[in-house]
């Protein structure tokens, strides 16, 4: 049985202008100490399907259909108090998009972890700082800085602190929305190394929600490609980046430059992603496709296993 | 003028010594009995050169006064010692008339299109205000002729459809294609793009850059390149500097930069470049810490305190400039290889 398994969920936004397809019939699974990158542009729905897994949706969205299952129980259905005081954070918990801005800027980063430790759990005070000690120790800042505020701390600390806070109350899945956007590239490359260790010495699942694919192919074991609300591939890392099978996977890959081998041409993809309150007809990406035919404009293509592990929504293969 | 080849020797844009330290306020006691007020060293005696019809890249982190030097060469920020020459002419000895004159030829183009553009205004009158503010056209026709021409080149074709939309009706691509016809209606020599495609999706990066690029030919302009994405940068510029700290630690031709770094810290800034090949990870080890504060900095060379290879020398003298090779220059005691 998988970790976490995503079966057809649909999340839509209410407007003034109709509904916005966000997150449009998506599938996805994650086995226990597996990492999944979830790859997309912006827009595409990515953070919004994992706001869908924390049940942190705003007012205004709503789940239209599909199950999401936690170790085999729908986390979709349990009452919101079950989830908070059993899920969120004691299994499932989060590393926020632009983390120099989710802590608190008046209150001690000892307090900020302790706190999550005592809403979640019945610990003493004492114990719950102790613990928040040891989470810093973790994630390399040291528990003698407890008694810091957010502001004496670097951009590169305040993420490992993020890290320590997400770890407060041992999740067994971490969803890390862009966690190294707002990062200068060698504090990224540190805190993307002390994520993998701790993914792997603690045994943890971890989903990592980014637009950058180099990230995902460093640290990532599968990989699933989100465009306009929907997958168009899944696979492993070395078969998706490899030998990629949806048009859309193929050139995203090409369009991200590397530092090293030969300085080859860098394709882009001509157009913009599609408006989510009318999606095209047919395939979604057929407006951008170079191989688009009739039938892609008509059918919308279904996500099929080509080979064992390896998904792919696109008339064109199998 | 002659294209390419013999003139590409003429710096458009050359910096002398430049210097820029921002004063800290302090506290009305503290700057009474201070014995010496602190400044920020956010530039730190640079010194570049720019040649016509050239894409110039600054690298470096955040905080080691990129954004700062693009404001320097431009006049937007007077600099605490040092000069900057535009085609030949100090632009800090000039007057605000003669200042204004000169800025029709040197233009910058921001980082995020979704706030460097003013929500309330129609494209048409975005695109159009360097126009109006230069006074360089007299008519209406002229104005909509030379707006129309200049988003049709930026590829917002038809340039009718987008006129009097709104910069929230675009996408980030397009709304950056409005930021950079809005640099060039004025037909500008220079221009200082500061991270013009970070903002953007990586799909549509390359179609910018690529348009950039193809502008630098039908206007004879030239760039500078301000990015701390060092793997993009490689494919836009014919030269770059990587900046630590408010210096140039490494200068020269852009692929000798890349493939064979000499400084200590461009090294550690490509090893720090992930790679988008699951294949291909990487095992090296990075330097630690972070970029240590721009008010004390390290006495010696400024990266000793990072640095994989320091030695006593640099943490007591700084190292200078210094030309190892044709064009790639270095401030380093011990370059990678000599």
């Amino acid at each position: 049985m998988p970790l976490l398994e995503v079966r057809n969920l649909k999340m839509y936004y209410e407007t003034l202008h109709g509904w916005v397809r966000a997150v449009d019939n998506i599938n996805l699974y994650l086995e226990k100490g597996e990492a999944l990158g979830l790859a997309g542009e912006s827009g595409c729905g990515k953070t919004s399907a994992m706001l869908t897994i924390l049940r942190l949706l705003p007012f205004n969205a709503k789940v239209f259909g599909g199950e999401i299952l936690f170790e085999g129980e729908d986390i979709l259905k349990m009452p919101e108090d079950r989830f908070r005081k059993e899920f969120r954070w004691k299994k499932i918990s989060t590393i926020f998009q632009g983390a120099m801005n989710a802590l608190h800027p008046t209150m001690k980063i000892g307090y900020q972890i302790a706190e999550a430790i005592l809403a979640h759990e019945n610990v003493s005070k004492k114990e719950a700082y102790e613990r928040a000690g040891k989470l810093l120790d973790l994630v390399g800042i040291g528990k003698e800085r407890l008694d810091r505020y957010p502001h004496e701390l670097s951009g590169g600390m305040k993420q490992r602190t993020m890290i320590a806070m997400s770890l407060a109350c041992n999740p067994k899945l971490i969803i890390a929305d862009e966690p190294t956007t707002a990062l200068d590239v060698i504090v990224a490359t540190q805190i993307m190394k002390v994520m993998t260790e701790l993914q792997k010495t603690l045994n943890l699942s971890l989903i990592l929600v980014t637009h950058d694919l180099s990230m995902i192919s460093e640290i990532c074991d599968k990989v699933a490609i989100m465009y306009a609300g929907k997958i168009a591939e899944y696979g492993d890392v070395i078969t998706v980046y490899k030998s990629p099978l949806h048009p859309y996977t193929e050139k995203l890959i090409k369009a991200f430059p590397s530092i090293t081998g030969k300085k080859r041409e860098l394709p882009s993809i001509p157009g913009f992603p599609p408006d989510l309150l009318s999606p095209p007809p047919g395939c979604r990406f057929h407006t951008r496709c170079p191989y688009a035919q009739d039938i892609c404009r008509r059918e919308e293509p279904k996500l099929i296993e080509v080979e064992k592990g390896h998904m792919v929504a696109c008339h064109l293969v199998g | 003028m002659p294209l390419g080849g013999i003139n590409m020797t003429k710096n458009i844009v050359e910096a002398r010594n430049l210097r820029k330290y921002f004063p800290i306020k302090r506290g009305f006691f503290a700057t009474l009995f201070a014995k010496e007020s602190l400044v920020v060293h956010a530039v730190d005696n640079i010194d570049l050169e720019i040649k016509e019809m050239e894409v110039f890249g600054l690298v470096g982190e955040s905080g080691c006064g990129k954004t700062t030097t693009g404001k320097l060469l431009l006049g937007l920020i007077k600099p605490t010692t040092g000069k900057v020459f535009f085609d030949g002419i100090d632009i800090f000895s000039l007057d605000a008339e003669e200042l204004k004159q000169i800025r029709q030829k040197m233009q910058i183009i921001f980082q995020d299109p979704y706030e460097s553009l003013n929500p309330r205004m129609s494209i048409y009158d975005l695109v159009s205000e360097p126009l109006r503010l230069q006074k360089v056209v007299e008519t209406e026709d002229e104005i909509m002729d030379r707006v129309v021409k200049v988003m049709e080149t930026m590829g917002l074709v038809p340039a009718e459809q987008f006129l009097y939309r709104f910069p929230h009706e675009l996408s980030g691509g397009q709304r950056q294609r409005v930021a950079i016809a809005r640099a060039f209606i004025l037909q500008p020599r220079f221009i200082v793009a500061d991270e013009p495609v970070s903002m953007l999706d990586a799909s549509i990066r390359s179609e910018v850059c690529r348009l950039m690029l193809q502008l630098v030919k039908e206007f004879n302009v030239s760039y500078l390149y301000i990015t701390h994405d060092i793997a993009r940068a490689r494919y836009m510029c014919d030269r770059i500097a990587v900046m630590y700290l408010g210096k140039i630690v490494e200068k020269g031709p852009t692929e000798e930069v890349i493939t064979r770094p000499l400084h200590p810290y461009t090294e550690a800034l490509l090893a720090a470049v992930p790679v988008p090949d699951p294949t291909a990870r990487r095992t090296k080890v990075i330097i630690k810490g972070e970029v240590p504060s721009a008010i004390f900095p390290p006495p010696g060379c400024r990266f000793h305190t990072r640095c994989p290879y320091a030695q006593d020398i640099c943490r007591r003298e700084e190292p200078k400039l210094i030309e190892v090779e044709k064009g790639h220059m270095v401030a380093c005691h011990f370059p990678l290889r000599k």
